[in-house]
């Protein structure tokens, strides 16, 4: 059953070295202050699976704690290129990472799978695409009923998954909105989840029937983060903030930069430095 | 710049405003970010503004004021007829045959429509690893036809992709009907500089309009590889007042938006 716990333990009951994990947010609901301790913990060998790695998993590589990713679009959204993924696959610095690569469509169909507890995920892609000669990942199957050849994933089944969500009530339901990305999946399909949330509310009981709600027996444990998901955002609580990922940018772009930034920030920071990073993207009321 | 002293628009204005005329308000568009975003929300917000505008991150018929940053900016889900789960997106909207248009930027591009935004150089051993596909293996496969628009250079337009993230019409002729791909794939591309659409045999880009002001020199001084020009070329009609205003008045509110945080914006 789910525990409310400070993140710090959360993180360090729930994720250990060796670990496939996922930290998932399609954009929105990015849950980097759960991926920020985790790099205070200072974890190593992780493999991390994310359709979109983000700042975050730029940073853990950066900082030398993934032994491989699985991704399906290794760039800053909207800015660019992932400078300190790229010194990883270019450079091997600083150490040398194992790609899996995928197309969105390719992650999201082999979280369903995963969720749906199948092996495989069946779907009509890569057709023509060079991701099929380079990942040994990808294969096909042939419809049993039309003959019709279509592509197969293995179905994604981390150890542990964090999200990030709007709000947990007392007993530890959680509820998600907005852009919901992938995270539904990416929670059903591990075999843990952490969940950090911007607030504990009493009930749900007025909220629409069809929302996206995460019964609790389904969550490990839940961190009350606010702010949680900066640079990234929280619909109906603040702003992204598109400065920061185009700051980003040039802060990982050198690698004693970066060092100093992230020790700044994350080594020396604290969840609690969360609430204040977004206190200027928060709508007026 | 000197083309807009002498014909009053950039080379890249008359790309995206080229770009959104060739939608219509019954398309239900696909929108990769960067260029393609910018034609499409010109075109909801001049001639078609009933189109359906998607982005991968699940927001359907969406009509943001600002350009997104990403595909996921907030906006674009309150501003939305609906938002879906990712998985939904791309099992229901996309494989499920429902987009007219997949509308796609490139960073390298053949002359049969092939795309690579993964990797420059060797994919074990890259020279510069690119962020990678994305959605867009799938919307190039999956749309009922792909429009691409890029700027022209001679590093963008290649003979040789390094990798096909994005499959257009493979070695042209019929590779796409032998792959088993039922869809019409790249119909057009529009660049900086002229109206490119396939051959209808051999199913390479084809210049058959040429941007205000451009020659056929400049078009090949740009462009990786021998380009055929079609017998009776058209002139692209310039960009009207409104059309250029619009896509101003949007890259300027976008501009600030961006730049400044949300600060300034929520206030």
């Amino acid at each position: 059953m789910v525990k409310f716990l400070p993140l710090k333990e959360a993180v360090a009951q729930n994720l250990h070295d060796g670990d496939t994990v996922a930290f998932e947010g399609f954009t929105h609901l990015i849950p980097t202050a759960a991926a920020h301790e985790a790099i205070r913990q200072g974890f190593r060998d992780l493999t991390l699976i994310r359709m979109t790695p983000d700042l975050i998993y730029d940073q853990m590589i950066g900082m030398g704690m993934a032994r491989k990713i699985v991704f399906s679009y290794v760039g800053n959204p909207g800015v660019g290129l992932l400078r300190r993924a790229r010194d990883a696959i270019e450079n091997g610095f600083p150490r040398a990472i194992e790609v899996e690569e995928h197309s969105h469509a390719g992650m999201a169909n082999a979280y369903e799978a995963g969720a749906a507890g199948l092996p495989c995920a069946v779907f009509r892609g890569y057709r023509g695409a060079g991701l099929a000669a380079v990942n040994p990942n990808i294969k096909s199957v042939t419809c049993p009923f039309t003959g019709e050849v279509l592509a197969a994933v293995p179905a994604i089944r981390p150890d542990v998954t964090f999200i990030h969500a709007q709000k947990a009530d007392r007993k530890g339901n959680v509820l998600v909105e907005g852009i919901i990305g992938i995270q539904k999946e990416a929670v059903l399909a591990a075999k843990r989840a952490v969940v950090t949330v911007e607030e504990v509310v009493d009930n749900f009981d007025d909220l629409h029937p069809n929302l996206t709600v995460l019964p609790n027996w389904t969550i490990a444990a839940i961190s009350v983060v606010p702010g949680g998901s900066h640079p990234s955002y929280t619909h109906g609580y603040y702003e992204r903030d598109n400065a920061a990922y185009l700051e980003w940018d040039e802060i990982a772009a050198d690698r004693d930069r970066f060092q100093a930034w992230m020790h700044k920030n994350v080594i020396e920071s604290s969840a609690e430095d969360f609430a204040g990073r977004v206190e200027h993207l928060r709508k007026a009321a | 710049m000197s083309d807009a002293d002498n014909l009053g628009f950039t080379p890249n204005e008359m790309m995206t405003i080229a770009a959104s005329r060739a939608l219509r308000s019954n398309d239900v568009c696909f929108v990769g970010i960067g260029a393609p975003s910018a034609a499409c929300n010109v075109a909801r917000l001049t001639h078609a503004p009933d189109i359906t505008l998607i982005y991968e991150s699940g927001t359907i018929g969406t009509a943001p004021d600002v350009l997104p940053l990403s595909i996921g900016d907030g906006e674009l889900c309150e501003t939305a007829v609906t938002t879906v789960a990712v998985p939904e997106m791309f099992r229901y909207w996309l494989q499920g045959g429902r987009i007219s248009i997949g509308f796609l930027g490139a960073a390298q591009l053949d002359k049969f429509g092939n795309i690579n935004t993964t990797v420059i150089g060797d994919y074990a051993h890259p020279k510069t690893r690119l962020p990678g596909g994305g959605g867009a293996p799938e919307i190039a496969t999956s749309s009922r036809q792909v429009y691409i628009t890029m700027a022209q250079s001679k590093r963008g337009m290649v003979e040789k992709i390094d990798f096909f993230t994005s499959f257009g019409h493979g070695e042209g002729g019929d590779h796409r009907k032998r792959l088993g791909i039922d869809t019409a794939g790249p119909t057009l591309l529009i660049t900086d500089l002229a109206i490119w659409k396939p051959d209808p045999v051999t199913k390479e880009f084809t210049v058959v309009s040429l941007h205000p002001g451009v020659s056929l020199e400049q078009v090949q001084a740009t462009c990786g590889w021998t380009v055929k020009f079609a017998e009776a070329l058209d002139e692209t009609p310039a960009p009207t007042e409104l059309e250029l205003k619009t896509l101003r008045d949007l890259q300027a509110r976008t501009k600030a938006a961006h730049q400044g945080t949300a600060k300034g914006k929520a206030a």
